[in-house]
C-alpha cells in the first residue's frame, strides 16, 4: 500500500508533570486505527513514561503506564529508547517495563519492542519519517 | 445528568447511556443498560463484557474494536474473533456497545 | 532567617534547580518535588552538584512524586530525606520564608 506513511512520536517529558505524554500515548492510540507505519521515540525525560513501578495514587492521578504494555495489540512495536537519555538519568533497561508485542507471522512467538538507541541513531530514525508528532 | 433504574436504585448515566461512576459497576447495572437499548444479555454478550472488562482492569483501556476482534479470537477462538459475529451480538458497535454495558469508558478513538 | 526552596521542574529541562541551589544559603532545605523529584536519583548528571550542596543544605522529595514516576527509593541519593505531603507542610511551617523556584 502506496499510502502508508512512517509516523514517529517523539516523547520528551515525564508522565505526570505535565499532560504531554498522556496526550501524546491517546494520540497514538487513536492514530493506531488508522494502520499506519507507527514508530515510538523516547528521548530527553520521555525515558520516564517507560519506568516500572509507577504508582501515582498518592499524587490523585490515574496510572496510564499500564496502557503501554497494550501497544503491541495495536501493532506498534518499534519502541525506540535513547541510551544517552537514560545514561544522563541514572536509568537502565532494567528500569523499564518489559514491553513485548506477538508476531502473527510466526506463530505469536512474544518479542521485545522496546530498542535501546544512540543519539547519532535515533537522529538517523527521525530522519527516515514522513511524519513527526512532537510532545 | 440522567439516572437509569436499577432494581429501584438510581444510577446515573452520562448523556450517550455511560455509566458515570465506573468503579459502582454490577452485572445488574450491566443488564439494566442493555434493556434500555432492548437488548437482552446472553451468554455469548457476557463472554464479550467480562473480557472487555478484564482488558480494562490490565491497559486501563478500552481496546479498539480491531484489538479486540483478534483479542477474542486469540483467547474464544477464530469463529468468535470475527466482526461477523461480533456486530451481531452488538448491533451498534462491538466496542462502543459491549464496552457501554460493561461499564467502561467509550473506546479510545471511538468518536 | 530559614528558608525552605521548592523545585517542582526537572533538572533536564529547566534552570530552576541550578539556580535554587546557587542561591541557597547554608542551613536552608531544598524540596524536590513534581518533576524537579528526577534530581534526586543517584547517577544522574546532577548526582554530584546535588552531593556538593547537601555539604551546607538539608534535601528532601515528595514521596508520592516518586512513587508516581516508579522511582523507589533505594535509587535515591544517600542523604536525602523522604517526606510526605504532611512533611511537605510541616517543612513549611518550619521555615520563615518559602521560595518556589517555578
Amino acid at each position: 500500500m502506496s499510502d502508508v506513511k512512517k509516523f514517529l512520536y517523539v516523547n520528551r517529558k515525564q508522565p505526570y508533570g505535565t499532560i504531554y505524554a498522556l496526550e501524546s500515548l491517546e494520540v497514538v492510540l487513536i492514530g493506531a486505527a488508522f494502520e499506519q507505519d507507527v514508530s515510538l521515540a523516547f528521548v530527553d525525560d520521555g525515558v520516564y513514561q517507560l519506568t516500572k513501578g509507577q504508582d501515582p495514587s498518592g499524587i490523585g492521578m490515574k496510572n496510564f503506564s499500564p496502557t503501554y504494555t497494550a501497544l503491541g495489540d495495536y501493532d506498534i512495536n518499534k519502541i525506540y529508547v535513547e541510551k544517552e537519555s537514560l545514561e544522563a538519568r541514572g536509568l537502565t533497561i532494567d528500569d523499564l517495563q518489559h514491553l513485548t508485542w506477538e508476531d502473527e507471522d510466526e506463530d505469536w512467538a512474544e518479542k521485545d519492542s522496546i530498542r535501546v538507541v544512540s543519539a547519532s541513531e535515533m537522529a538517523e530514525i527521525m530522519d527516515q519519517q514522513d511524519i513527526v508528532l512532537s510532545f | 445528568m440522567s439516572t437509569i433504574d436499577v432494581n429501584g436504585t438510581a444510577v446515573e448515566v452520562d448523556e450517550e447511556g455511560y455509566l458515570v461512576d465506573l468503579g459502582s459497576w454490577t452485572p445488574e447495572i450491566g443488564t439494566a443498560l442493555a434493556k434500555g437499548d432492548d437488548c437482552e444479555l446472553t451468554d455469548n454478550h457476557w463472554e464479550v463484557i467480562n473480557f472487555l472488562r478484564e482488558y480494562y482492569e490490565e491497559y486501563q483501556i478500552a481496546p479498539a474494536v480491531r484489538v479486540l476482534t483478534k483479542a477474542i479470537g486469540k483467547k474464544l477462538g477464530k469463529d468468535k474473533g470475527n466482526s461477523k459475529y461480533l456486530y451481531e451480538l452488538f448491533p451498534y458497535g462491538p466496542a462502543k456497545q459491549a464496552c457501554k454495558y460493561a461499564g467502561l469508558p467509550k473506546p479510545t478513538g471511538c468518536v | 532567617m530559614a528558608i525552605l526552596h521548592t523545585v517542582n521542574k526537572s533538572p533536564f529541562e529547566r534552570d530552576a534547580l541550578e539556580s535554587c541551589l546557587k542561591h541557597a544559603l547554608a542551613g536552608s532545605s531544598v524540596l524536590l518535588f513534581e518533576d524537579g523529584v528526577a534530581a534526586a536519583v543517584d547517577g544522574t548528571a546532577y548526582a554530584d552538584q546535588i552531593k556538593g550542596a547537601m555539604e551546607n543544605v538539608s534535601l528532601f522529595v515528595l514521596g508520592e512524586d516518586l512513587k508516581a514516576r516508579g522511582l523507589g527509593e533505594h535509587k535515591l541519593i544517600d542523604g536525602i530525606t523522604v517526606v510526605d505531603y504532611k512533611g511537605f507542610v510541616e517543612l513549611a511551617g518550619k521555615n520563615d520564608t518559602v521560595q518556589s523556584w517555578l
